[in-house]
């Protein structure tokens, strides 16, 4: 059996959508590392080009959305092509988000720069490589086709909840004691907010990765 | 009753025929011509008031499979069948059964509409009535009013039903071929790619009536059109070579289809 399609402009279509969603997704894995680089080293230039490089972000998340249309209008997709289609239409609305959280990380990066350091980020940075692993695996399961793969990241969503959560009520307690450090601990408390939300989006990602291999809705599941 | 009084009687639409019954079951079909093998042993259930769409790539069997539902099949003067064709438990290929008569039971809509070239709308309508009965009068223009409207072209007609039927547009022709259809009051219409040469406005109202006549009829259709099974059908069928791969519901087969082979036809990278 062929593993080509018959129409290589339909071929090269989806092909195009493949490339165009990977290349997102790590651009907004670039800016996830970044931002919180801008916050850990204290650079403000690299927070100024983090929010710069949203713009391209944005630019990707219509051209994507417009491909989508395109494909669905010209094609009419069917079987894992239609999963294809629908998941890499949810995908750019999570990624785009995910580069929107970006920027509000390295806007908190810029205000917390300007006053004395708070506290060790040993913890945001963890934050921060475990969502970025996440959304790495996730595109190679989404470029695999490896579902097991996309379940692993699912897995870890509860590792950065916790992380968040304990960072959070620190914080608080930080907060309460000493009313100085409350502009800076609102700060240090979105930057981990943030990150806890990207764990979701790419976790959001990872569940329509499992529908695009396995037809197989996974979204919602142990959440009752 | 015996077999062919059984199928041979007129059947009502109050006659039991509820969905989640099977209405036609082949049963290991074997079918095609001289020394050519089409069918290679389908067996197949056949849902009462359901929309069953055979799909596959040209010279997968699809048209033959169809014809061996109402014995068509057989009058291509090389044609063989073996195996069971069942309607509602009953052998259509019992000697006993007249196939004439079975064609009112299982009637077809073809590919290029074909009202009788002589006869005025009315006629048309009535024609398949000529077999066993004539109708006059009331009952007769009761008849034709019910068909019509069942075919979603009454209003369109009322007013010039002794027009030839040749007169209409190609869509209303297909419309006048359902009504003719319907008219001997069948238990299925098999459509063998009842769209194909008409445009997308004529596709699109024949699509719509396909969904009001399962409410009391089964339909079985051919299409090459994946797009419209998926629109039209509750179950597919996918042939391949003479084989039903996969049949399933029709969201099922153009969602997520579980052979491969069916996946590669339906996603266009073969047929």
């Amino acid at each position: 059996m062929t593993s080509r399609r018959t129409s290589r402009e339909y071929e090269h279509e989806l092909q195009q959508l493949r490339r165009k969603l990977v290349v997102m997704a790590e651009r907004v894995q670039r800016m996830t590392l970044n931002a919180v680089r801008s916050v850990v080293e204290r650079n403000s230039q690299l927070a100024a080009d983090v929010i710069i490089e949203d713009r391209d972000v944005n630019r990707e998340e219509i051209e994507i959305d417009e491909l989508c249309l395109l494909i669905l209008a010209r094609r009419q997709p069917m079987a894992s092509d239609l999963r294809f289609v629908a998941t890499a239409m949810k995908m750019v609305t999570d990624l785009e988000r995910v580069g929107d959280l970006s920027v509000s990380i390295a806007e908190r990066a810029i205000s917390l720069n300007g006053a004395p350091v708070l506290r060790s980020y040993e913890d945001i940075q963890k934050m921060a490589d475990i969502t970025s692993e996440m959304l790495n695996i996730t595109i190679t399961a989404f470029l695999e086709g490896d579902a097991r793969l996309a379940e692993t990241v699912i897995e870890r969503d509860d590792e950065v909840d916790d992380l968040y959560h304990r960072l959070a009520n620190e914080l608080t307690d930080n907060m309460t004691k000493h009313s100085d450090t409350i502009r800076r601990s609102i700060d240090v408390r979105a930057v981990a907010k943030n990150l806890e939300r990207m764990a979701d989006h790419t976790t959001n990602i990872a569940e329509m990765v499992i529908y695009m291999i396995r037809g197989k809705d996974v979204r919602h599941m142990g959440k009752q | 009753m015996t077999i062919s009084s059984q199928l041979n009687a007129p059947h009502s639409l109050d006659d039991d025929s509820s969905p989640g019954k099977v209405k036609i079951r082949a049963k290991n079909l074997v079918a095609g011509y001289g020394e050519s093998n089409v069918l290679k042993g389908i067996d197949l259930d056949i849902m009462a008031n359901e929309v069953t769409a055979i799909i596959g790539p040209s010279g997968c069997g699809k048209s033959t499979f169809i014809r061996c539902l109402n014995r068509m099949h057989e009058l291509v003067p090389s044609a063989f069948a073996d195996g069971q064709v069942l309607l509602d438990d009953t052998d259509i290929y019992s000697p006993s059964v007249d196939p004439v008569l079975l064609r009112r039971r299982i009637g077809m809509v073809f590919q290029k509409p074909n009202p009788f070239p002589t006869m005025s709308i009315r006629e048309n309508v009535l024609a398949g009535l000529r077999l066993t009965r004539r109708l006059r009068g009331a009952a007769a223009d009761e008849l034709v009013e019910r068909s019509l409207t069942g075919a979603a072209l009454w209003d369109e007609v009322k007013d010039k039903l002794d027009e030839p039927g040749t007169s209409l547009s190609g869509g209303q022709q297909q419309r006048l071929c359902i009504a003719r259809t319907i008219a001997v009051e069948p238990d299925v219409i098999l459509m063998d790619e009842p769209c194909s040469a008409l445009d997308p406005v004529a596709t699109a109202r024949i699509e719509e009536l396909i969904d009001h006549l399962k409410t009391d009829y089964t339909v079985v259709i051919v299409t090459h059109n994946m797009q419209q099974a998926a629109r039209c059908s509750d179950r597919t069928a996918f042939f391949l070579l003479g084989e039903v791969i996969e049949y399933a519901p029709t969201d099922d087969i153009f969602t997520k289809p579980i052979d491969s082979r069916t996946e590669d036809y339906v996603t266009g990278k073969f047929g």
